[in-house]
């Protein structure tokens, strides 16, 4: 993986969430994704950039192709430098929320996406690594 | 960003763009309720067709208008949701439960006008 094929997406306002997303779409069709996976991939990349500006304010979104011999893919990572989440089982769960927004951010997300990661330090940011696979 | 919004009779309709900021949709939320009272609408139509991403915020913004829209004693009703963003919305739990749906401008203003009996 070439570091030359990363994306990065500074995320300091609501405007840069659009931005994420539109550049992930267009990053997901010229992969050869599905219209229906590429939107799927944008939503994600939009509930993403939202924790960001809500929790952290600001952090950045990066955009990565996944291409080994086998599959293709994209790679999108969220990373701040917020507060952290100081309780990821609750965080996963639906209907959670700290922030008064709807809470279904990172469930909604690991349902979109096909592989999800995430790795949160107190005090020290978050870190949250997501894949979705061509078909 | 502007959104055109255009009064037929008692329904006023108005055309989301592709792109909306959540600053384009706070703005549109007070608009869209600014304008049911200033023109006295019963009945309102928000045509999401060239929406690429409803996110949790967008669909939030939504029930809210159409909250408060039946507050006002009218009727909101929200056409044109793609069926790959309507996938994506049920996959993050959005369903905009208690807001009427239909599948095109036509189908809304028929709704509306069976509803009001003929207003648009």
């Amino acid at each position: 993986m070439r570091a030359a094929q990363d994306i990065p997406v500074a995320i300091r306002s609501d405007q840069d969430i659009v931005l994420a997303r539109q550049k992930g779409r267009t990053l997901a069709v010229e992969l050869g994704f599905s219209q229906g996976d590429a939107t799927l991939i944008a939503t994600a990349i939009s509930e993403l950039a939202r924790n960001i500006v809500s929790y952290a304010g600001t952090g950045v979104i990066t955009l990565r192709v996944l291409n080994s011999s086998s599959r293709k893919g994209i790679q999108v990572v969220a990373a701040d430098e917020g507060p952290g989440i100081l309780d990821i089982a609750q965080a996963m769960r639906d209907g959670f929320s700290t922030s008064g927004s709807l809470g279904l951010g990172l469930p909604g997300v690991r349902r979109l996406m096909d592989e999800f990661e995430i790795h949160s330090t107190d005090g020290k940011g978050t870190i949250v690594a997501t894949k979705k696979w061509k078909s | 960003m502007e959104v055109p919004v255009l009064k037929q009779g008692a329904v006023l309709i108005a055309t989301f763009q592709a792109a909306l900021s959540d600053a384009d949709l706070k703005q549109l939320r007070s608009h869209l309720i600014e304008q049911v009272v200033r023109l006295r609408s019963r009945g309102v139509i928000v045509d999401v067709t060239a929406m690429d991403v409803m996110d949790s915020f967008a669909s939030r913004t939504l029930r809210e208008i159409a909250h408060m829209i039946r507050l006002r004693g009218a009727e909101t009703v929200i056409v044109g949701i793609q069926p790959e963003v309507a996938f994506a919305m049920v996959q993050l739990g959005l369903t905009l439960e208690g807001v009427a749906t239909a599948l095109d401008l036509e189908e809304g203003l028929a709704y509306l006008n069976n509803r009001f009996e003929n207003i648009a």
